[in-house]
């Protein structure tokens, strides 16, 4: 476990972009901007049209930590309290379940609950509930 | 033009995941960890993006259709079923092996952390391994009622 400070300042202000740009991708395009959406759409593409500005989204998307860098001198710091077999079955299984879940934590937990759809609020519930689970389980009764 | 403005949408919101801290595993389990080491920030970030985005969207959803484009693609089906909620349950699982999930850990591919590349490279395995069991069954399903 890495303890870590609290930062409710950071996190309202990148909270805010991410709604701003959630917000944006609407009025400018209509779409809703889900991760797990965006970059399946991207992998198998209904049309060029559609694939294109999936990957200017992605491009966008990945300049964003080139950006950071450049403000504050260093990338965003990414602290990992796992191995690496966690990440690749934890990966694995996050593929599976957003798949069958169709969304995650940007397309249920911002976009979907901002309106107000019950279905988004039931997915945003059990996927909340799934990690607590896991946390709970991993750290205080195998003591990872 | 408009494939200008959306790369721009994308970086903003790249930039809101690297300030937010979601894209730190440690940072991401310890707030689901209410009997450890809680550290509540991440509710400020859900907060402040819907704080946002549901006046946003309640006043962009009002327009007629998008600046570019003829329609709003909204998801169609309202269906509360054991796939949504199984599947979103699953996705949770994963997540607090990981504490990566998919929106986060897509931005910061580009610091080229190792972590970051195997959760993606694995999620996208899953997403392949969902695609072709959704397949199969609703194939298997077609040839039960063919017969």
């Amino acid at each position: 476990m890495i303890e870590t400070e609290f930062t409710p300042l950071a996190a309202s202000l990148g909270g805010a972009l991410i709604g701003l740009a959630s917000v944006l991708l609407m009025w400018v395009r209509g779409n809703v901007l889900g991760a797990t959406g965006i970059l399946t759409g991207f992998m198998q593409p209904s049309s060029s049209a559609d694939w294109a500005w999936r990957a200017a989204i992605l491009a966008g998307m990945v300049t964003g930590p080139l950006v950071y860098l450049f403000i504050a001198g260093e990338f965003p710091a990414i602290q990992v309290p796992v191995s690496k077999l966690s990440m690749i079955i934890g990966g694995v299984i996050v593929g599976i379940g957003v798949t069958y879940g169709s969304g995650c934590t940007s397309g249920h937990g911002v976009c979907g609950m901002s309106r107000l759809s019950p279905r988004s609020f039931v997915a945003t519930l059990s996927f909340m509930a799934g990690i607590t689970l896991m946390v709970f389980v991993t750290r205080h009764i195998f003591g990872l | 033009m408009h494939l200008v403005v959306i790369y721009a949408i994308g970086l903003i919101f790249g930039l809101g995941i690297s300030i937010s801290g979601m894209a730190n595993p440690a940072k991401v389990l310890n707030f689901f960890d209410f009997a450890g080491i809680w550290d509540p920030s991440l509710i400020f970030v859900m907060g402040a993006a819907i704080l946002v985005t549901a006046p946003g969207y309640f006043l962009v959803l009002k327009r007629p259709k998008p600046v570019f484009g003829n329609g709003f693609t909204l998801p169609g089906t309202k269906l509360i079923d054991r796939r949504l909620i199984g599947g979103s349950f699953t996705f949770g699982l994963g997540w607090g092996l990981a504490g990566f999930c998919p929106g986060a850990s897509l931005p910061v591919i580009s610091t080229g952390n190792s972590d970051v590349l195997i959760f993606t490279a694995s999620f996208i395995v899953g997403i392949f391994i969902a695609r072709f069991m959704i397949q199969r069954s609703a194939q298997q399903r077609d040839a039960a009622t063919a017969s």
